[in-house]
């Protein structure tokens, strides 16, 4: 299996209060950025990322937002650049380019080759269709998002493939001359694709043979993906498998499980994960297709539906309340006790991280396994004693169990590459009674 | 009550779904970038002496979305190509918010076809002070927080009111979506449209632009820039009234539109 560290690069200099009081990350204003911390926390993320392919990590894993805090990686394009140099056989791993918040597709096949050429050969494409706050920030028409990423990676793949010079005139996208003189140095890379839960992507996913990254999602309805995955792929003449499936997990690792637990809260610092942003800039329009909205329509009782005059009026006044929050930064520690109790984060010491991720590879099988390294202000100190414990002690166990009950990665099996004859049931791709077992709230 | 029914004829190479009522000559009526939202008083006073047709925008849900609309622009061909094939003769036009854009790019594109425009609080043009409100950015709280101003109108709740189904939920989304393919980039106006109104103002189109005072979502000098394209045009304020002056006022609304029709 493949292994890799992810982090968002939070910016670690932020005080909690105008996330709160924001309700989110996404438009909390750059008022509060500094040159001289952000200068430190970029160079330290870098150097985080040669710190985990010396430990022994397979592979840094690193994505880009956009008018977020939670996420310092604005152009992730330029830091891959920079890993592609100074790291020498980690895999680089993007999750990924958001292509219809770029708009050109051609400039993003250039850098993604070059990437792929300076590293020689160490590139992971991934590719997503970007966060709904993402659509504002980059004035994409929401509306056209999944037409956009379906046009831009086709042009992509066209462009890493086809002998220009070429001419290109698509819906989205227009190009007189296609002649990038920068190609991948693999002759195609991996592309790698995140996801949290969109049945359309798990298909197109399955589709194209790539990898589906299931990011944090519960275990059960990570199963169900699988499943839909395993079902597509067996139509389409093949056994999907452990390289056709990755995870990625919050994960924080100190020495005793007292310290991770103190620590690791940094995971719902300003709200953590579901603070992203604001439904307004979750939900743009048209961004869902018509089957999921028509999903969360029928969905009884959802926030989103139970919308009446006085629903609506309802606190009208947005305003902080900062007496509220005691109550609220109460209600996001048990959120974080809960998400533990799901086992949908792990913090511990190095045989509770584990025996912890042992229990999860046991139920959905992945051949990717990603640790996402905490959020929140938390030391350099601690955020790499987190990595080499990982690092030293225990990935090599958890390689040891992937080896048992045979998890292959995307590179030591080509996904797609089993044959299924037609009619022949496919096998399970994930193990439900090990599930059980885990007794999962 | 006017009796009123909604139909559906194949129009300009698409299936197209209408509410009809009233009877007299014809009012072509535009709905705004939410959808229609049935059939209010309003309707039924115009409807007493003028027969009225309301097509629903294709990809609100209803009339089937045709993939090469891209602009506002290309709606008001569509609806003029409807208008021809229904054999309307120089309808009047009454439309509201991004449904006035819509008439607006109509009239730039073929005055002659119309009787006359009548626009609601209308986007289409880039004002120099101010800004369209961003309704895309907005909870469903925060955009009728913005849009009406006087809340206490009897046909406020009649709308807004109670529990939304899923059904109007996704009637909702759909018309959100369909007005983001029109209307994301940029943001409800067309740079070119106060110079194509050129032909509207040559043939001086009767118009008319009806404004709530307290209107939030287009600011005041949209109507400016309108009556700079525009100088025939008469303008009419309703004070106390936001971005739905017809639901907000109707008794003003229908004085001012009759006034002007009559």
């Amino acid at each position: 299996m493949q292994i890799a560290h992810f982090t968002e690069r939070p910016v670690r200099y932020l005080a909690e209060e105008p996330v709160l009081e924001n309700r989110a990350f996404f438009g909390v204003s750059n008022k509060y950025y500094d040159r001289e911390k952000a200068a430190d926390d970029y160079n330290f993320y870098l150097d985080e990322a040669c710190f985990c392919e010396e430990v022994g990590f397979d592979a840094v894993a690193l994505n880009e937002h956009h008018g977020n805090p939670f996420c310092s990686g604005s152009v992730v394009n330029i830091e891959a650049a920079i890993l592609a140099r100074i790291t020498s056989k980690a895999k680089i791993v993007i999750i990924g380019n958001m292509l219809p918040g770029v708009k050109h597709p051609l400039r993003v096949a250039e850098e993604l080759a070059t990437i792929d050429t300076i590293s020689r050969g160490r590139l992971v494409a991934g590719w997503v269709r970007g966060a709904g706050s993402e659509q504002f920030f980059n004035n994409a028409n929401p509306a056209y998002n999944r037409e956009m990423f379906n046009e831009a990676h086709s042009f992509i793949m066209d462009c890493w493939t086809k002998d220009g010079p070429w001419r290109y005139e698509g819906k989205h996208f227009h190009y007189r001359h296609v002649n990038p003189w920068v190609k991948p140095y693999q002759e195609m890379p991996q592309q790698w694709i995140p996801g949290v839960l969109s049945a359309e992507t798990v298909m197109w996913c399955a589709e194209k043979q790539y990898p589906y990254l299931g990011l944090g999602t519960a275990l059960g309805p990570t199963c169900d993906l699988w499943d839909m995955y395993a079902d597509k792929s067996a139509e389409l003449g093949y056994q999907a498998g452990s390289e056709n499936f990755g995870y990625l997990l919050p994960i924080f690792c100190a020495d005793t499980d007292e310290k991770a637990q103190d620590i690791g809260r940094g995971f719902i610092f300003g709200g953590g994960q579901n603070a992203f942003s604001r439904p307004e800039h979750t939900l743009p329009p048209g961004y869902n297709s018509k089957s999921a909205i028509r999903m969360l329509g029928q969905q009884p009782g959802g926030s989103w539906l139970g919308v009446s005059k006085e629903k609506l009026m309802a606190g009208a006044d947005d305003s902080w309340d900062a007496s509220a929050y005691d109550s609220l930064r109460a209600k996001l520690v048990a959120g974080y006790d809960k998400a533990q109790d799901n086992m949908q984060t792990v913090v511990g010491s190095p045989e509770t991280c584990a025996q912890k991720i042992k229990d999860i590879l046991s139920v959905i099988r992945p051949g990717v396994f990603t640790c996402f390294a905490v959020q929140g202000n938390v030391s350099d100190k601690d955020r790499l004693r987190s990595v080499e414990l990982l690092g030293k002690e225990v990935l090599p166990e958890v390689r040891k169990f992937a080896d048992e009950i045979g998890l292959f990665g995307p590179f030591d099996r080509t996904p797609g590459s089993v044959k299924l004859a037609p009619g022949t049931k496919r096998a399970p791709v994930c193990d439900r009674e090990a599930l059980a077992k885990l007794n999962l709230p | 009550m006017a009796t009123w029914k909604e139909e559906t004829q194949n129009l300009a190479g698409s299936d197209l779904v209408m509410i009809r009522g009233g009877s007299g000559k014809p009012l072509l009526v535009i709905h705004d970038e939410l959808g229609y939202t049935g059939w209010m008083s309003w309707n039924e006073e115009l409807a007493k002496d003028r027969e009225l047709i309301i097509p629903l925008q294709p990809g609100f849900g209803k009339s089937p979305r045709q993939d090469w609309m891209w602009r506002h622009r290309d709606l008001a061909n569509y609806y003029l190509n409807v208008i021809r094939e229904l054999g309307l003769e120089k309808p009047d036009v009454l439309a509201f918010s991004a449904g006035a854009y819509t008439a607006a790019e109509m009239a730039a594109a073929n005055p002659e076809l119309l009787g006359s425009i009548t626009l609601v609080g209308p986007m289409g043009i880039k004002p120099d002070e101010g800004e369209i409100f961003d309704i895309f950015a907005a909870t469903i709280k925060t955009c009728l927080r913005k849009t009406v101003f006087n809340q206490e109108a009897k046909e406020f709740s009649e709308i807004y009111g109670g529990e939304m189904s899923a059904e109007q939920f996704e009637l909702f989304e759909d018309a959100r979506a369909e007005s983001a393919r029109l209307g994301w980039e940029p943001y409800m106006f067309n740079p070119s449209l106060p110079d194509l109104l050129r032909s509207a103002k040559n043939t001086k189109l009767p118009t008319l632009l009806i404004r709530g005072s307290e209107d939030e979502v287009v600011p005041q000098d949209c109507i400016r820039k309108y009556h700079d394209a525009l100088p025939q045009a008469d303008i009419v304020t309703i004070k106390g009234t936001g971005h739905r002056p017809e639901i907000e006022d109707s008794a003003e609304f229908v004085a001012a539109v009759k006034h002007f029709l009559a």
